[in-house]
């Protein structure tokens, strides 16, 4: 269980989290959203433990996350960033075994069997199988997505931070990872991610999180929440008969 | 061979063990030091064009040693003296650290490390220019220039706990050079610790450089090419490189030494020279593929 208990949090000197307060059960699927800016990145950063709290606590299992080390943080607790920099050419699996790190240098030829059940699952997951052997440099956007996607299901931990993890997939692909997301949440995994795509949203059938403006502004079941009240207010969104939207008068 | 085993007669025995061997395992520890380094700084800086000669690591230790040659306060080799040049490496990977650390560009750590490496060797040249007499005049210059020649047992063991503790560094540096490459933020994420692994790499490279200068001078480039021949075999991975990277950095700087000794080349030619001579026509080759750098 993790517990949001009343968090601020900057960026500098700017506030971007303020009074935020949430509960997160394990097992469930939270679909972050909001409009850029919010602090969605950010939340996901406080949560990872990157980034400190100006006010406030997390607690994890009703331990203070501040108050981890980094090795034991990583255990519990796996992040996808939103910007994904990859300084060397790794091959795909290694990248995909640095899921598994744990002070060693793990390689994907070197991974005990354990490790290497757990990247080989990850990267089928995600599809990344296909690319195992290749440079990360040779794939196209949406592929490196999915490798870094796979990394970070390759983790053991039992709580997922994906910070856009939809973003350059083909909808094809969107679609497995709704499917993969649900079925991790059913394994008992706690899954919290960012998304725009409202639509993908509520076919998660998860719950949603509302910020605007870095205050949790609404949060409900995702075939709810976003009701029309909130597109407007927050969005500036009308939804059309279509499935698509046009800018709030 | 027959002589390594004892089965020869004394001469040839003293020849091979006491001046032959040291200069062997001198010349493999320097470029092994040196390779390892090299693969080191590329990783911590993330940039294939990082090297401890090219970015002036090389010539602040060569300082730090001139200065106690320059005042007569150390003799080649003593403690003194490698003190000096490792501390001196230290501080040179600091400013590097700070004018250039991880992803402010290929070009910014260049500059860096030529400013650097200008100022140093300015700094050598005024204690050539300002030096007493012809005679340590000469010393200086020799001992800059770089070689392994006339090294004995005792150099070599004098150098050996710090290239040892260098390496022991390395080892705990090299996971977290592997999480770096995701990043700082990711690799903090997956449980490494960003400011111990740069912490352990500066110590690390700043020991491996400041032994190696401080037994041979100024040898430089290997730091560079060592690890560009072996990175292809290790995927990029910028820890699986240092081993690979060390052998082949000893094993260069073995040969070169070979060919020197063996009157195929001048037997008066320094080591250092020789390096300079193959490797800066290498890292014009590397530095116009920078294209595709990290490959």
């Amino acid at each position: 269980m993790i517990r949001v208990e009343t968090i601020s949090a900057n960026l500098g000197t700017r506030p971007v989290l303020s009074r935020v307060s949430f509960d997160l059960a394990p097992g469930t699927l939270n679909a972050l959203i909001g409009p850029n800016g919010a602090g969605k990145s950010t939340l996901l950063r406080v949560l990872a433990g990157i980034l400190p709290v100006s006010a406030g606590r997390i607690t994890l299992d009703g331990q203070d996350i501040a108050t981890l080390k980094p090795a034991a943080r990583a255990r519990r607790v796996a992040w996808l960033p939103q910007s994904r920099p990859v300084a060397w050419n790794l091959r795909v699996e290694d990248l995909v075994a640095l899921g598994r790190f744990n002070g060693r240098a793990l390689t994907y030829a070197g991974a005990a069997p354990d490790d290497r059940r757990a990247i080989d699952a990850a990267l089928s997951k995600t599809g990344a199988d296909a690319f195992i052997g290749r440079p990360v440099e040779s794939l196209s956007g949406g592929e490196l997505a999915r490798v870094h996607l796979a990394r970070v299901f390759a983790s053991s931990a039992p709580v997922l931070l994906l910070d856009e993890p939809a973003a350059a997939l083909d909808l094809r692909h969107q679609i497995d990872l709704i499917a993969t997301l649900k079925s991790e949440a059913e394994s008992g995994r706690t899954i919290v991610f960012s998304a725009h795509d409202l639509t993908l949203v509520r076919e998660t059938r998860g719950r949603t999180l509302v910020l605007q403006e870095g205050r949790l502004v609404a949060e409900g079941p995702a075939r709810q929440i976003p009701d029309a009240n909130i597109l407007r207010e927050v969005f500036g969104v009308e939804a059309r008969n279509s499935g698509f939207f046009t800018p709030a008068i | 061979m027959a002589a390594l085993f004892g089965k020869s007669d004394p001469s040839t025995h003293i020849i091979v063990w006491d001046i032959r061997l040291p200069r062997a395992i001198a010349a493999f520890g320097v470029g092994a030091a040196l390779g390892a380094s090299g693969a080191a700084m590329q990783g911590l800086l993330q940039n294939p064009l990082a090297d401890p000669g090219v970015l002036g690591v090389s010539s602040a230790a060569s300082l730090g040693a001139v200065i106690t040659l320059y005042f007569g306060l150390a003799l080649p080799g003593s403690i003194l003296m490698m003190t000096t040049s490792i501390a001196f490496a230290v501080i040179a990977m600091s400013i590097l650290f700070l004018a250039a650390g991880p992803r402010s560009g290929a070009l910014q750590l260049i500059l860096a490390g030529l400013g650097l490496s200008s100022l140093c060797g300015a700094l050598v040249s005024l204690a050539f220019n300002l030096a007493p007499n012809p005679y340590s005049l000469s010393d200086l210059i020799n001992w800059t220039l770089g070689s392994v020649a006339n090294r004995s047992w005792r150099d070599v063991l004098f150098v050996l706990p710090a290239w040892t503790l260098g390496a022991v560094a390395l080892w705990r540096a090299a996971p977290g050079l592997k999480a770096l490459t995701l990043g700082d933020e990711t690799a903090l994420s997956l449980g490494a610790d960003p400011k111990r692994t740069r912490l352990w790499t500066v110590a690390a490279t700043a020991l491996l450089t400041g032994a190696s200068v401080a037994i041979a001078g100024v040898v430089g480039f290997v730091g560079l090419v060592a690890p560009h021949l072996v990175r292809r075999f290790v995927h990029g991975d910028p820890a699986a490189v240092i081993v690979p990277s060390a052998l082949t950095g000893g094993a260069l700087l073995l040969c070169a030494d070979a060919l020197i000794r063996s009157g195929a080349l001048d037997p008066d030619l320094k080591l250092g020279v020789v390096a300079a001579l193959a490797g800066a026509p290498a890292f014009i080759f590397i530095a116009a593929r920078a294209g595709s750098l990290t490959r």
